[in-house]
């Protein structure tokens, strides 16, 4: 049976939603649980103490823990905080760069790549393989077809390289030096009052047609529809995906686990409506097309 | 510090070698390089062509082949890095793991430099790529400030180049999905990013509109630049305003920090703009060339001429420059 995961919280919760996100969480079918600020440097409700503290707690819950790091490196700062995570040999580590990937290797922390590595064909994973690569997520913007190409050619080769699918929440697509939040609201970057807490599933972006286009969320931005993969579990089993990986959202995140729960199973889902915050849904990247698109409807 | 100038077409490229370009850049005319364009970029008998003019004038000629092949695209890929190599090229530049590591064993005694879609913003990831690779050069991305540039350069194991002048790319280079979220290429996958195949212009009684994949960009008042829709530096609604809530469009001038990156031991300066044409090349190069003379000759007396912001100010989006990231403020 495939494995559910639940991806690192991308959104800037404060340090109490956290650790309540992750009490609720810890009753939840999820096999992994990946914990760590993925996103910007000026997020530190919980230091990196905190963040071990709470795997530590969540791993004694009997949660299989990963260490995620920081998407965009750019300071000695951040490659302190980066050196917390890929120098400890307690969990295993999600590298979200190629700064994660070399303090990780240096110290021979066995390590899974996260959804923003550039991993796009069998020669990259090979070079990986030999130096620690335990895992590896398919970059969002790829689709089955080449998800299965390199599943079969892994197993051509011999490798057994567990395969983790984005399969629902908004999708990460960009990440830049500038602050879209501080920008709405004419706030320097450097002193952004961490505006952020007030949007904890970010700001929609929308076209001068009310069409919803993206979601920004600080110096990220993510997908304006909601990446949902959920009718395609029987094929992703059948490919060999290893792990399903949803990702973190305030509010309906219990029901959105458990019918996972219940498809990977084989069993129907229920049907009712989700309170969920309110985006379409979108699935086009499975299916080779504009990752905006809905296929199947 | 040396100048590398794009090349888009062969005119382009014997253009900024008799303007003063140390080296070239140009790309194979497909989708293994990150500016496809239709009737843009090399084949082999052109690039060897070009290569002869450049090194007879003493100017070096990079291949980018820096976009990430997946498996039905491997043999392609693969082919364009025996090509560069069957050709002469005197540097690869690439991104994609798979390639670089097939380079360096096929083709250790050609030089491989980390392309800006590598994404690499820090002295450890470029010791990966360094240890990984043996690279020689690695891109900055354009998100850096300057202080940050500072921190990569003090401990970083390889040369670097970074961006001079050109389009603004405000996104972390080779982890930016927005294209293919709208159309059905982005920059990793196919080298393109909001390609024109999907723009639509249309008169409406509102205005002029520009549309990608029928997303809705930009729509301008009588009066107003319309600019290509390159979709973050369209107009959208957040929360009631309308702005450019990503990016307004301007392009990227670093003129005036070329003492700066002079002092931090910067190996080249990158002009952006393959897709440009060959008077604009010639404008830019000339230019360029130019400073970095005077910057050479009278270096702690470097300033910019007049006539160097006029002439770079005419060729830039919306004639608007900004040193981006390099200023933490814009930030």
């Amino acid at each position: 049976m495939m494995k559910l995961s639940l991806g690192p919280i991308l959104w800037f919760w404060s340090k109490q939603s956290v650790i309540d996100f992750y009490a609720r969480a810890a009753e939840w079918p999820v096999d992994t649980i990946y914990l760590g600020e993925v996103v910007c440097s000026r997020r530190r409700e919980l230091k990196p103490d905190d963040w071990l503290d709470l795997a530590r707690d969540l791993k004694a819950c009997g949660k299989n823990v990963v260490l995620s790091t920081l998407t965009l490196i750019e300071s000695e700062a951040d490659l302190r905080r980066l050196r917390r995570f890929c120098e400890q040999d307690e969990f295993l580590v999600e590298a979200n760069d190629q700064s994660a990937l070399q303090v990780a290797i240096r110290n021979h922390i066995p390590f899974i790549t996260g959804p923003s590595m550039n991993i796009y064909n069998t020669a990259t994973l090979k070079i990986l393989a030999k130096q620690g690569l335990q895992g590896w997520n398919l970059p969002v913007e790829l689709g089955k077809d080449t998800l299965a190409q390199l599943i079969k050619e892994l197993d051509q080769e011999g490798l057994d390289l567990p395969a983790e699918v984005f399969s629902w929440g908004f999708l990460p697509l960009a990440w830049s030096s500038r602050c879209f939040t501080a920008r709405h609201y004419n706030l320097p970057k450097d002193n952004c009052e961490f505006r952020c807490l007030e949007h904890p599933d970010g700001m929609e972006l929308r076209s001068r047609e009310s069409q919803e286009l993206f979601r920004l969320n600080g110096i990220s931005t993510l997908s304006g529809s909601r990446y949902d993969l959920m009718r395609e579990l029987p094929d992703m089993a059948r490919m060999g995906v290893s792990t399903v990986r949803l990702s973190p959202e305030h509010q309906g995140m219990d029901e959105v686990v458990r019918r996972f729960d219940q498809v990977r199973r084989g069993e129907a889902p229920e049907t009712d409506p989700l309170a969920l915050v309110e985006a379409p849904p979108c699935n086009g990247y499975w299916y080779g097309k504009p990752g905006m698109d809905l296929v199947g409807e | 510090m040396e100048l590398v100038c794009p090349a888009g077409s062969l005119p382009a490229l014997k253009t900024a070698v008799d303007n003063g370009a140390d080296a070239v850049y140009l790309g194979f005319r497909d989708s293994t390089n990150a500016r496809q364009f239709a009737g843009l970029n090399f084949n082999d008998k052109r690039a060897a062509e070009g290569i002869e003019y450049a090194h007879a004038k003493g100017s070096r000629v990079f291949c980018a082949i820096n976009t990430y092949p997946q498996p039905d695209g491997w043999e392609q890929w693969k082919g364009a890095v025996d090509r560069a190599a069957a050709i002469g090229v005197d540097a690869i530049i690439l991104a994609d793991m798979g390639l670089l590591d097939y380079a360096a064993n096929k083709y250790p005694h050609i030089a491989r430099h980390l392309s800006v879609q590598g994404s690499a913003t820090s002295h450890e990831a470029l010791a990966f790529y360094k240890d990984n690779f043996d690279i020689r050069r690695a891109v900055l991305p354009r998100v850096l400030s300057i202080d940050q540039v500072r921190g990569v350069a003090k401990h970083s194991p390889v040369e670097l180049e970074v961006f001079a002048f050109g389009s603004l790319c405000i996104m972390a280079e080779g982890r930016c999905y927005l294209s293919s979220y709208l159309t059905d290429e982005s920059p990793n996958t196919r080298g393109a990013c909001s390609p024109a195949k999907a723009v639509r212009w249309q008169e409406t009684p509102q205005g002029l509109e520009s549309r990608l994949n029928d997303v809705l960009i930009d729509r301008y008042g009588p009066g107003e630049n319309a600019g290509y829709p390159t979709l973050c530096k369209g107009r959208f609604e957040v929360e009631g305003s309308v702005y450019h809530a990503i990016e307004e469009p301007v392009s990227l001038n670093t003129m005036d920090l070329l003492p700066e990156l002079q002092e931090l031991g910067i190996s080249a300066v990158k002009i952006e703009g393959r897709q440009r044409s060959p008077s604009y090349i010639a404008d830019v190069a000339r230019t360029w060339r130019r400073a970095l003379d005077q910057l050479g000759a009278h270096p702690g007396m470097f300033t910019v001429a007049p006539e160097w912001r006029n002439t770079l100010s005419g060729l830039s989006e919306g004639g608007l420059t900004t040193i981006g990231a390099y200023h933490r403020k814009w930030k």
